[in-house]
């Protein structure tokens, strides 16, 4: 090679090398999440065991299990933590029922036409922005809002589901349900049609074709939007802060309150230790039930 | 499983229902953001562009919208370099803690929002660093990646190794190869993605929340004002033309990558 470039050879060299073209295209991307994100996870980790001096409202860097101590004991974090976990099982239930048969129209009964109009449909409310859907539903719900105008134009009883516990459940679900539907729909898709056919023809009835054909092949998918619905709902606090009533608070509204309003960083980073460990237990769960091949 | 004709329409009924569940809170934002009274009741009785007026020239919604704007673009350049190495690497080579690194990436959307935001928060408060556009784009940045990453890797999984093989014994260069057929099989993956990170770091509330400081992204300017319930006529018009905003992008995304592909990849 007698006129060859520096570029060239660079580039040679790096062909020779892949363990070379493997750090240089891995160091940059690497080095980002190390320093920026796990060293913030572990920071703030630590955080949780320091405490703020109540007189100077300055940190203590000194080891202290307080945080924690207060969480379990004091019974109104109980029951904050309580409320949040029993919400995002009861959203995640909720968008699995109505995603199962959705994606099931999609995915075999549909023609392929209305099958991408439809699935347009399901990303228009899935990338709307979140603020815009929260603020339609307080105008849907609130008392002089959409849905009891409308039931009283058509006589029917007048629902106030404004600022309660079961406005944040019609919310939340509807919020997260194009991250349940799609990939249901994805799994289900992978479903020849031909093997439902099989079992028909084996004298399975549709109910049993569904329980024991239909659920197994489908339930990774559902355990991966069980994922985004738990995952989503366990962190949010403008929805609780927005939709809930007066006592609707979330894990994420004691953490938001304690880090931006009281300025004790330390008590959100045990409130998010909590978090972590709640959102650690339900992806082992998911583990087992084999949801990341479906991710 | 046959699936019978009353099946069939039941199934359809309840498609139906729920697809009217899905867009009736969309219409009705559309709806009221032209409703000329101060107090929004249903069923409205005028009708007004004057909310988009205002909008438009109110000094708070511009300086938010335009730091919303620069904090999205910069997020998404970050988001694109860093991740389409990233999917290369994992996508090439075959190292001890792959899984790692890909479980690693989805981390910041698998964990709540907030255990992002605070830890971000965390982080900064002990390095002393004052909150700016900056402490905002790392944020931003740092979820943004996994997007580009799962449009980008997606795309390298269906192109076939053999290419890249071809054009080496055609005698191009490594560098040519890149140029002439790797990054044009890439590029609409790569800009889908990009779209897609722009299109998340725009609406984002929760970590920015915890990394703004006492700066206004327009997300956070729409927060601060529904919790007030102050100037609710003009939070919905900004509110409908966010939503355009952010469609837009989304919408040229599915539209150069294929439809099915792009349901998987959006999600």
């Amino acid at each position: 090679m007698p006129t060859s470039s520096l570029r060239d050879r660079s580039g040679a060299a790096l062909w020779r090398r892949p363990w070379l073209r493997g750090l240089a295209t891995l160091s940059p991307p690497l080095a980002w999440f190390v320093v920026v994100y796990l060293t913030s996870l572990v920071l703030m980790l630590i955080t949780a065991f320091f405490q703020v001096n109540s007189l100077t409202s300055q940190i203590v860097y000194q080891w202290t299990w307080s945080n924690f101590s207060e969480i379990f004991t004091q019974s109104v974090y109980g029951q904050i933590i309580l409320r949040t976990v029993v919400m995002a099982v009861l959203v995640t239930l909720t968008d699995a029922v109505v995603a199962l048969p959705f994606a099931f129209f999609l995915a075999k009964v549909a023609r392929p036409r209305l099958r991408q109009f439809l699935v347009a449909l399901l990303l228009l409310p899935l990338w709307a922005s979140y603020l815009a859907k929260v603020y339609a539903w307080i105008n849907i719900l609130s008392d002089k809002g959409v849905l009891p105008g409308l039931e009283a134009r058509f006589g029917l009883p007048v629902t106030h589901f404004a600022y309660s516990n079961t406005a944040m459940w019609i919310v939340f679900s509807y919020l997260w349900l194009p991250f349940m539907i799609l990939p249901v729909y994805g799994s289900l898709e992978r479903v020849p049609d031909s093997l439902l056919e099989a079992s028909a023809d084996l004298g399975a009835g549709s109910w049993f074709t569904f329980r024991t054909v239909v659920l197994p092949i489908v339930l990774p998918g559902i355990v991966a939007g069980s994922i985004f619905t738990f995952s989503l709902t366990l962190g949010d606090f403008i929805t609780p802060l927005l939709i809930g009533g007066s006592s609707s608070n979330f894990i994420g509204n004691a953490i938001y309150d304690s880090a931006l309003n009281g300025g004790n960083l330390p008590f959100a980073a045990a409130l998010a230790f909590v978090s972590i460990v709640i959102m650690g237990v339900y992806l082992f769960l998911a583990r087992l039930a084999g949801a990341f091949e479906a991710l | 499983m046959r699936i019978s004709g009353w099946m069939r329409i039941a199934l359809g009924a309840f498609v139906g229902l729920v697809i009217l569940f899905l867009m009736a809170p969309l219409v009705v934002i559309t709806l009221f953001a032209f409703d000329r009274s101060n107090v929004q009741t249903f069923p409205i009785q005028h009708w007004t562009l004057s909310w988009f007026s205002v909008a438009w020239h109110d000094q708070a919604v511009r300086s938010a919208f335009w730091l919303s704007l620069k904090a999205g673009v910069v997020a998404t350049v970050i988001a694109l370099v860093l991740g389409v190495l990233v999917s290369f690497g994992i996508h090439r080579f075959r190292f001890f803690g792959r899984e790692a690194v890909s479980l690693m990436l989805v981390l910041p959307i698998a964990l709540p929002g907030i255990v992002t935001g605070l830890a971000l928060q965390s982080a900064f408060n002990l390095a002393g660093t004052p909150f700016s556009v900056y402490t905002i784009i790392v944020g931003h940045a740092t979820f943004c990646i996994v997007v580009v990453f799962n449009n980008v890797v997606a795309r390298l999984r269906r192109t076939s190794d053999s290419l890249i093989e071809a054009s080496a014994d055609l005698g191009a260069r490594p560098w040519q190869t890149f140029r002439f057929v790797t990054f044009p099989v890439l590029r609409t993956a790569v800009v889908a993605g990009g779209l897609l990170a722009f299109a998340l770091s725009f609406d984002e509330v929760i970590v920015t929340t915890f990394t703004a400081g006492a700066q206004n992204t327009l997300p956070l300017w729409i927060f601060g004002a529904i919790r007030l319930g102050q100037q609710l006529p003009e939070v919905n018009a900004v509110v409908v033309c966010v939503v355009a905003l952010t469609l837009l992008p989304i919408a040229y995304a599915a539209k150069i990558s294929s439809s099915d592909q792009t349901a998987k990849a959006l999600a």
